[in-house]
């Protein structure tokens, strides 16, 4: 049994049983009244872009047929004239896998529109240095639905990155995501209706503060993946609003955060050197924090390379408020895991642990100090994974430790 | 005598709605002297005809190459929605060869201009209707192609300048006489006559330029836009010219294209594979790894566009994790078809590489550009592939 994560048959089968029910929950923008020529005049400047263009884009619902794409040069600035002003619509997308695809494309800035139902990713940056993404809304209009394309704002292989006053709404995987990155900043955006609010997956050196996160499957989540071309670690977690994300989870079967229980404020999975705190973390259903390995995802080990550290290590939780949550956990195995420990009315731990340790750097039976998970000020559950399930226990003492606090991400603009 | 004003209506009702590149319809009236005589090459810009490049002309309804102009043919080639596939390379006077390379695309000298003409068998009934047809080669004799029997789309010139190759998309004309220029691509829809007297409507899609960019930058590191089928494994083959059949890389090497290189017998070659649905054994393994090879790794590759993926299709990769198996997806999203994993070894329906091929819809199929249909035959090849594979997840 896999109590931690929604993987397993169970899983599966009530995920495709949402499905079939229907997932729509509003209507989609009519754009039937909107610009069509527009389009045509913003794809040549596109193509025609020059190190140092700005690409001013009026007020109005513009209606774009294919996916846009801006590749190889560098300096260009893509301007609208307000994120509720400047509305790009792909309801009508024929072709094109993106809203946006921008490729190779250093000292990029793109702010003040908004990127609407397009069929895939609202935004993507791949390969560039120095991305700025202000005041940018990608949504999908008619709400939370597996219709939605994956992600909303999606900067990876990127270095330099800030995503700052941006607003996600509806992505069936992450609203803002950053993957396979350095030097990030993502700060006082507002992510909506999500799967996941926010995701940080195989970066290095990110800062994750003043953001709101609500209403999402999964609130905030700090990420490694297998089999990427590297690894990430080094996130700061903090001064975030991350409540009430309490939305079924509407995620595509077989994607990784498909199995992320609903409920879940604050996710680290696989990743090592996160210090999360000063947030503001409540009612979140399953649990405010969890803290897991790619053990509990549910995935075959026989497609793990064999380099891959699925140990989350030196983690370090402390000065955050929380309230309430932990009530009704997601899933079958949780809510009896609830009930067997804390009784019909008792809630999960603010922390939620796996439970699972690397032996092979144990000394002595415990970890070093250096790589233990430290939790100050919120009772800890060790769920007991290792264990079949078998022990889940609180173990609030002996993660009484701290680690040095992680140095402030700089960006060099 | 009545069907052929009937088709001429047609065309000129297409001509007056179609057009989904915002420019205006050709009306102009065929202009043959228009066909540049001599083969030129553009150092800069962004000539406004492919008749300005002088790779071809028309003669007697047919697009003739012109002198210097070699066509060729890949040994298993990307799947376009069936559009076959007229390819030309051209060096100017006095160029020295293209340098020889084992696995990458060979080394074209400045001024090199490489063309691809997509066309269709015209399928009767309008002109919006075309025919199916498997054979790379029909209606193209080696020196020419019947323009009265299919219906060319577009003409996409890749050329070797001074900073880099360039990509230039021209899209031709309703006359089937002229092209434009088509930077900002095109929808061109038609209607595809199957075996058995099926059709389907097919939305063409003439790719942008940055979209060029999106398959031929295959070293996203540098961004430099490069062929991909002018490489010693997809060229060892044997191709029926004018003068009659001879292996590629022979004749490009006598014909002073090409420089370097070990004997075609013993360079590198990729299957050869046209659309065959019976293999099995070593035939299907080799047909199957030409066909992700050609069709995939140009992206899925450590330095493409798809290295954010984890997944390495090159033919120098092995079938491990990497290549797919039981490997988790990482950013697919829809694209997962609710599968768990990229290859389920014995089992391609419960395998995402699959379903990512049969899925029409843009954000969940690979490739991600250049088809709205499934290829039936390859999607049969990879899963007959994937089958034959022993053990699980």
């Amino acid at each position: 049994m896999r109590a931690m994560w929604r993987a397993g048959l169970a899983a599966f089968s009530a995920l495709i049983v949402l499905q079939a029910c229907g997932q729509q929950s509003g209507e989609t923008r009519d754009i039937s009244d909107a610009d069509r020529e527009y389009q045509h005049v913003l794809m040549e400047a596109l193509l025609d872009a020059a190190p140092g263009s700005v690409i001013e884009i009026p007020a109005g619902v513009f209606v774009i047929e294919r996916g846009l794409s801006l590749a190889n040069v560098d300096g260009v600035t893509i301007r609208g004239a307000g994120m509720d002003e400047t509305i790009l619509s792909f309801a009508g997308q024929r072709a094109g896998a993106e809203g946006l695809l921008v490729t190779s494309a250093n000292n990029f800035t793109i702010e003040d529109l908004a990127i609407e139902d397009s069929i895939g990713d609202a935004l993507k940056i791949t390969g560039s240095e120095n991305v700025i993404i202000r005041r940018v809304r990608t949504e999908w209009t008619r709400g939370a639905s597996t219709d939605n394309g994956a992600y909303g704002i999606y900067p990876v292989l990127t270095t330099n990155v800030l995503i700052e006053e941006s607003v996600a709404i509806g992505a069936s995987d992450a609203g803002i995501y950053v993957g396979q990155s350095d030097n990030i900043i993502v700060r006082n955006n507002r992510a909506e209706y999500n799967v996941a609010g926010i995701e940080i997956e195989n970066s290095m050196d990110a800062d994750v503060y003043g953001n709101t996160a609500t209403n999402n499957t999964g609130g905030i989540l700090v990420f490694n993946m297998p089999n990427l071309p590297r690894p990430g670690h080094g996130t700061r977690v903090f001064d975030n609003d991350v409540f009430e994300n309490n939305t079924r989870n509407f995620g595509h079967a077989g994607t990784p955060v498909a199995n992320v229980p609903a409920g879940t404020g604050i996710l680290v999975n696989s990743n090592d050197d996160v210090e999360i705190f000063n947030n503001r973390v409540a009612r979140n259903r399953t649990a405010n924090v969890i803290i897991s390995s790619l053990h509990s995802a549910g995935f075959s080990e026989l497609g793990v390379e064999s380099d891959f550290d699925p140990y989350p290590e030196r983690i370090h939780i402390h000065s955050n408020t929380f309230e309430g949550g932990g009530n009704n956990p997601d899933g079958m195995d949780l809510q009896a895991l609830r009930i067997a420990l804390f009784g019909p009315t008792g809630r999960i731990p603010d922390v939620l642990w796996d439970g699972y340790v690397d032996e092979a750097k144990m000394v002595d039976g415990t970890l070093p100090d250096d790589l233990r998970i430290c939790v100050s000020g919120a009772e800890v559950l060790n769920a007991d994974g290792p264990g079949g399930y078998g022990n889940p226990r609180i173990v609030t003492a002996e993660h009484d430790c701290s680690h040095a606090p992680r140095a402030a991400v700089e960006l060099p603009f | 005598m009545i069907r052929a004003l009937t088709l001429l209506a047609a065309a000129f009702l297409l001509a007056a709605c179609g057009n989904d590149a915002g420019e205006p319809p050709s009306r102009a009236p065929v202009d043959m002297a228009a066909w540049e005589a001599e083969t030129v090459f553009h150092a800069s810009g962004n000539p406004a005809r492919l008749e300005d490049w002088g790779q071809f002309r028309i003669e007697d309804g047919r697009l003739v190459l012109a002198e210097g102009v070699v066509p060729y043919g890949l040994n298993t080639a990307l799947f376009s929605d069936y559009a076959l596939k007229l390819r030309t390379v051209w060096l100017p006077e006095g160029a020295a060869p293209a340098i020889w390379h084992d696995t990458e695309t060979f080394d074209f000298p400045v001024g090199t201009v490489i063309t691809k003409t997509f066309y269709y068998p015209r399928g009767g009934g309008g002109f919006e209707t075309v025919a199916l047809e498997l054979d790379p080669n029909a209606h193209f004799d080696g020196a020419a192609l019947d323009l009265s029997a299919v219906r060319v789309i577009e003409t996409r010139i890749l050329v070797r300048r001074e900073e880099g190759w360039a990509a230039i998309p021209y899209v031709w004309n309703d006359n089937q006489r002229s092209t434009r220029l088509a930077r900002a691509g095109a929808f061109v829809d038609l209607t595809l006559l199957e075996a058995g007297g099926r059709s389907g409507a097919l939305s063409y899609q003439v790719p942008d330029v940055n979209q060029c960019a999106q398959c031929h930058v295959t070293n996203a590191a540098d961004g430099q836009v490069r062929p991909i089928g002018p490489r010693a494994r997809h060229l060892n083959g044997d191709y029926v010219y004018a003068h009659g059949e001879h292996n590629q890389l022979d004749h490009w090497r006598e014909a002073g294209l090409l420089t370097g290189g070990p004997a075609s017998a013993g360079a590198p070659r990729n299957a050869v594979w046209h659309g065959e649905t019976t293999l099995s054994g070593m035939a299907l393994e080799a047909a199957a790894r030409a066909y992700i090879d050609i069709n995939c790794a140009h992206c899925h590759s450590r330095t493409g566009h798809a290295r954010t993926s984890g997944l390495y299709l090159e033919p120098s990769d092995p079938v491990g994790p990497a290549f797919g198996v039981c490997k988790p997806p990482i950013a697919a999203g829809r694209g997962t078809g609710n599968r768990r994993y990229s290859i389920v070894p014995g089992d391609s329906q419960a395998s995402i590489f699959t379903f990512r091929m049969e899925t029409v819809r843009p954000d969940a199929m690979m490739p991600e550009l250049g088809r709205s249909r499934a290829h039936s035959e390859g999607v049969a090849l990879v899963a007959a592939w994937i089958d034959a594979m022993a053990g699980g997840c």
